[in-house]
């Protein structure tokens, strides 16, 4: 019986002691945080990728806090990110549309010859250091991957054959695999331009078109059939301006080689 | 390590004049640095030894053509490291005489400055012929915080079956004492070492007879252990002193240079001719006839290989050596300065490698000479983690490809290293705001 | 104007020529090196003991096959990894009698070793814990009996089914005496308690891979000399256990006052799994250090666990756990080792 009631003694002495420790502890050994930036860092969606330029949600939400950056930053957790934030501290936030990344290359396999057979690392950047790429374009998509390894979100796939789609619903428009892509065929474009030319060539037509069979070979067709003044050819090669395209998509019903497309409606909730 | 030995010996083969090509297609980017601007056009007719290509910049050379004949374009065409570099075309014709350019053994160079030593290299396009063609008017020009005490001679082959720089000490040998000499006054030095390997005892042995009575320079023998050839590696087993990280020879008083190097510039100073020509070992399995050739820059390696003849079907055709060399999809590529070997394998010597994943034998790191883990720097580039390699080592790596060569799951090792370092001069040319 | 050559013209990363010594040959070369002590088993032992070698290496290879179709990863049964864990897991398994072990042993074993020790981890190259023993310790805890009985005799050879040496060891260390010094030939006119000379030509009772240190010795040492294994660890693991054994196997045994250095070091050293595990466990690339001073530190510390678990332990055996309890700690003994860089005064990352 003394054993049963000294263990429960002992137990509840040390149970008492360590408890009133910890509590001393947390109040004595206290840092003072700013609430607010713990209250930032819940409307942040936890990701840390490093797309607003700080050192993870924590970072942004101690940079927003300590030295007022900008809280529209945050890409992953666009415009609903940014005005809870706003609300948070009091700021009106305009409404912003999502930047998704789109690929300026329609190349693969299928329709880009090869200059010859590689046999090394299956990254991109590696491929086009020897001899700027296997491929018979020199600036077009090497369908080994950096993009896909790049991005935090899943968002990217490469097929079989080479060509690269991007899912909507997940792309970020963090940048990862704008940085990524040696041939720097990413860009950045707001989701609701829903037209893009799928070529980065600025070899002359008659060129380009041995290599590739849907690349643009500088014809202007587009560029006449455009009623907003919206697409055109410069160093052979047909760019949009998305500030005045419409997504009427003319230029792609008159495209010879079919290297402009048209990605539909937008998808929902994006 | 060593690699294995593929029967490739072409160490006693006697230097031997290539034929001239019908063409030469002289790239004006043959050298680190900023590429040369033509001064010549369309339709020029040239003369052997003309000036091509001016010097654009400091870290620049001339070119000068080895052959007469008629300009006939300057367009872009393949090289062994790039797809598209501008290159004068030359047809060759005309006749020219080797009779008044016998080799002189004069003294009349002793009267030259080092100033005037130095820009004569610049003006010869002289360039390192280890295969690296840094300019050598930019190496020798030592910033005058560097106290230089040695000059090291690297008369070691800088890759297994390569023979070029064997043949040149057994058959050019007071050339490159002379060349020796000129660079010793050139750095304002009175100490040379020639570092050889041992599988070279016919150089040594006349290196060792024609320095006997010169006190200031020595000959020593290493084992045969690749990469010996490789600068860093070769200073540590002269000198003993190890080439601090991230920094040059110079920095410890050491100059290094290839034979070929030190005796192109003796016929620079001397013979007043430029660099045009080079010893190239042209060797592999698929060869008819390897050996060591002298080939003037400019000529197809299609033109070497019909030369020598194929007797199997090449499956690589890689200018350089085994080990570090570039593997070539054209034959089309000039012989330039810096190529210090031809190497065509058949199917037969050449696999294609299948990058397995890594099954952490470490036998990557027990060959690195840098003492560098590459199992686990290519993991981390491999994951995106190039900070982290950085930290344990990254840019350290001269890529011998020892580490690959080892591997049993045939990874490109060296390759992905490689990939780390691309990506960090990415990183810092946008940060620095491209 | 580029004109392109043949087709046949690839252009491969450098160093372009390199060792022939892929893992796939290792695989296979490892495969080949351990079958004359598979061989000799069932020679003695008769032939269950290769329906369970059989079993356990269809069970391995079927399982790799059927992980990399529904992973959809490369495919691998051909690199002979599987075929040789398979292998690794067979002479795990007691030798018996024609139908006393249960085929669902070694299969189970080699399902867990393929599955879940290698492939749950990412694969070749990826996995902490060595398989094979990973497939054994399993099925060691799920059917004890069957693990630790039922061993074979072979009249042909007088062996008698009885206890293994180490069992002798353990708990008949008397019979084991008299057995070592009589000649074993004593004891009823049948090898009741082998001899060193019986422990290393492999004619006593035991786990399929363990029963001759000669096959495996043979092995073993084919494959250092063809660089396939190291020679550090078998050097350092059998050393240490011949050591310590030496020191502190005097300390429990039956008819003696326990006394310090009177162990019998030849016995621990020919007994048990110790030459497998030697050679062919702790030798394993991927889950070894890879530096020269941690493979010392880890086959030390192998040799301490094992005499540890063998004389003090429940346990009749301790090596498949010394060496897995070892892997645990690699990633801990790497960190100890980091070569210095060219150039630098560190031996440590920065």
């Amino acid at each position: 019986m003394e054993t049963i009631i000294a263990a429960v003694l002992v137990i509840s002495g040390l149970g008492f002691l360590l408890g009133y420790g910890l509590a001393f502890a947390a109040k004595k050994l206290e840092t003072t945080r700013d609430e607010r930036v713990a209250e930032i860092e819940q409307c942040l969606p936890g990701v840390n990728c490093g797309a607003c330029g700080y050192a993870g949600c924590a970072g942004y939400a101690q940079a927003i806090v300590a030295q007022g950056v900008p809280v529209y930053l945050c890409a992953p957790g666009g415009a609903a990110a940014a005005t809870a934030i706003g609300r948070l501290l009091g700021i009106a936030v305009a409404e912003s549309v999502p930047m998704k990344a789109r690929v300026h290359c329609g190349g693969g396999d299928d329709v880009t010859s090869q200059k010859y057979r590689y046999n090394g690392v299956a990254d991109c950047r590696s491929a086009a250091a020897l001899f700027d790429g296997f491929l018979a374009c020199s600036e077009g998509c090497l369908g080994l991957g950096s993009c896909v390894n790049a991005c935090r979100f899943d968002a990217i796939d490469i097929d079989a054959r080479g060509h690269v789609s991007i899912r909507e619903d997940a792309c970020t428009g963090c940048a990862a695999c704008v940085k990524a892509c040696p041939r720097h065929l990413i860009e950045l474009v707001p989701v609701d331009r829903r037209v893009h030319v799928l070529c980065s060539s600025t070899e002359k037509g008659a060129v380009c078109n041995k290599f590739c069979s849907v690349s643009c070979i500088g014809c202007m067709k587009c560029e006449k059939a455009c009623p907003h003044d919206a697409i055109h050819v410069s160093g052979n090669l047909a760019r949009i301006d998305y500030t005045k395209c419409t997504s009427c998509s003319a230029c792609v019903a008159v495209c010879p080689k079919k290297c402009i497309i048209d990605l539909g409606k937008m998808p929902a909730g994006v | 390590m060593h690699p294995r030995d593929i029967g490739l010996d072409t160490m006693s083969s006697p230097i031997r004049n290539a034929f001239l090509p019908h063409y030469l297609y002289i790239p004006l980017q043959q050298h680190i640095g900023s590429p040369a601007e033509a001064v010549v056009a369309p339709g020029d007719v040239v003369s052997r030894g003309d000036v091509i290509g001016k010097a654009s910049g400091y870290v620049s050379v001339n070119i000068h053509t080895p052959l007469p004949g008629k300009v006939i374009a300057v367009q872009d065409h393949v090289t062994a490291t790039a797809d598209r570099v501008p290159t004068v075309v030359i047809e060759v014709e005309g006749r020219f005489s080797l009779k008044g350019q016998v080799s002189r053994q004069t003294d009349a160079w002793k009267s030259l400055s080092r100033d005037e030593i130095i820009s004569r290299m610049k003006e010869h396009g002289l360039v390192g012929m280890g295969g690296a063609t840094f300019p050598m008017h930019v190496k020798y020009s030592v910033p005058a915080d560097k106290k230089i005490t040695t000059l090291l001679v690297n008369a070691v082959e800088c890759e297994p079956f390569l023979s070029a720089d064997n043949r040149l000490v057994i058959e050019h040998g007071e050339d490159l004492v002379t060349g020796i000499e000129i660079a010793l006054k050139a750095l304002g030095v009175n100490r040379a070492i020639i570092g050889f390997e041992a599988d070279m005892p016919e150089a040594v042995a006349r290196m060792r007879g024609l320095v006997a009575n010169r006190s200031n320079i020595e000959v020593l023998v290493f084992p045969v252990k690749y990469p010996q050839g490789a600068e860093k590696q070769l200073v540590k087993a002269a000198t003993g002193l190890e080439v601090p990280s991230g920094g040059l020879p110079l920095d410890i008083g050491v100059v290094v240079s290839n034979a070929g190097s030190l005796v192109a510039l003796k016929e620079a100073v001397v013979d007043n001719k430029p660099l045009f020509e080079r010893i190239v070992t042209v060797t592999g399995d698929a060869v008819e006839k390897p050996g060591n050739y002298k080939i003037a820059i400019g000529t197809r390696v299609a033109d070497v290989l019909a030369e020598v003849g194929l007797k199997k079907k090449p499956a690589r055709i890689i200018i350089g050596g085994p080990m570090m060399g570039l593997a070539q999809y054209s034959d089309q590529v000039p012989v330039t300065k810096g190529t210090s070997g031809i190497l065509v394998l058949s199917a037969r010597r050449a696999a294609v490698y299948r990058h397995r994943p890594c099954v952490r034998c470490g036998k990557c790191m027990t060959v690195c000479p840098m003492g560098l883990v590459p199992l686990l720097l290519v993991s981390r580039v491999e994951l995106g983690m190039d900070d982290e390699a950085k930290k344990h080592g990254l840019l350290d790596c001269i890529e011998c490809g020892c580490c690959s060569a080892v591997c049993p799951s045939e990874r490109h090792l060296s390759q992905a290293i490689k990939l780390g370092k691309l990506r960090h001069v990415a990183k810092k040319r946008e940060a620095a705001g491209d | 104007m580029i004109k392109y050559a043949s087709d046949d013209l690839v252009v491969s990363a450098a160093p372009h020529v390199r060792t022939r010594l892929r893992v796939p040959l290792v695989m296979w070369v490892v495969s080949a090196t351990l079958l004359p002590a598979i061989a000799w088993a069932g020679y003695v032992f008769g032939p269950w003991v290769l329906v369970v070698t059989a079993a356990a290496v269809l069970a391995a290879v079927v399982t790799e096959l059927a992980i990399t179709l529904l992973l959809r990863r490369p495919q691998t049964v051909s690199d002979g990894s599987a075929f040789l864990t398979g292998l690794l897991v067979a002479c795990n398994m007691p030798a018996t009698g024609w139908g006393v072990l249960p085929l669902y042993v070694p299969v189970v074993a080699s399902i867990f070793a393929i599955a879940v020790a290698k492939h749950a981890f990412g694969g070749l190259g990826q996995n902490w814990i060595n398989p094979a023993l990973a497939g054994r310790i399993f099925v060691f805890f799920a059917w004890l009996p069957a693990m630790t009985g039922g061993w074979a005799g072979s009249p042909a050879f007088d062996v008698v089914s009885s206890a293994t040496p180490l069992n002798l060891l353990k708990f008949q260390s008397g019979m084991m005496q008299d057995g070592l010094q009589a000649g074993s030939q004593a004891v009823l006119g049948m090898r009741l308690a082998p001899s060193h000379g019986d422990l290393f030509l492999g004619l006593t009772p035991g786990c399929i891979g363990e029963i001759s240190a000669a096959a495996l010795l043979l092995g073993g040492l084919i494959l250092i000399l063809l660089r396939i294994v190291n020679w550090e660890i078998p050097l350092t693991y059998i050393a240490s256990t011949a050591l310590f054994s030496w020191i502190f196997g005097g300390l429990a045994m039956t008819g003696q006052a326990p006394s310090f250095f009177t162990g019998d070091p030849l016995y621990h050293v020919l007994s048990g799994g110790l030459m497998l595990g030697a050679f062919y466990m702790a030798t394993d690339w991927v889950t070894t250090p890879v530096s020269f001073g941690g493979r010392i530190v880890f086959a030390l510390g192998c040799g301490i666990l094992t005499v540890l678990i063998r004389l003090t332990g429940s346990n009749v055996e301790g090596v498949s756990f010394a060496i897995v309890l070892m892997n645990i700690t690699v990633p801990l003994i790497e960190r100890m080792f980091v070569p210095r860089r060219f150039g630098t005064s560190e031996g440590r990352a920065a």
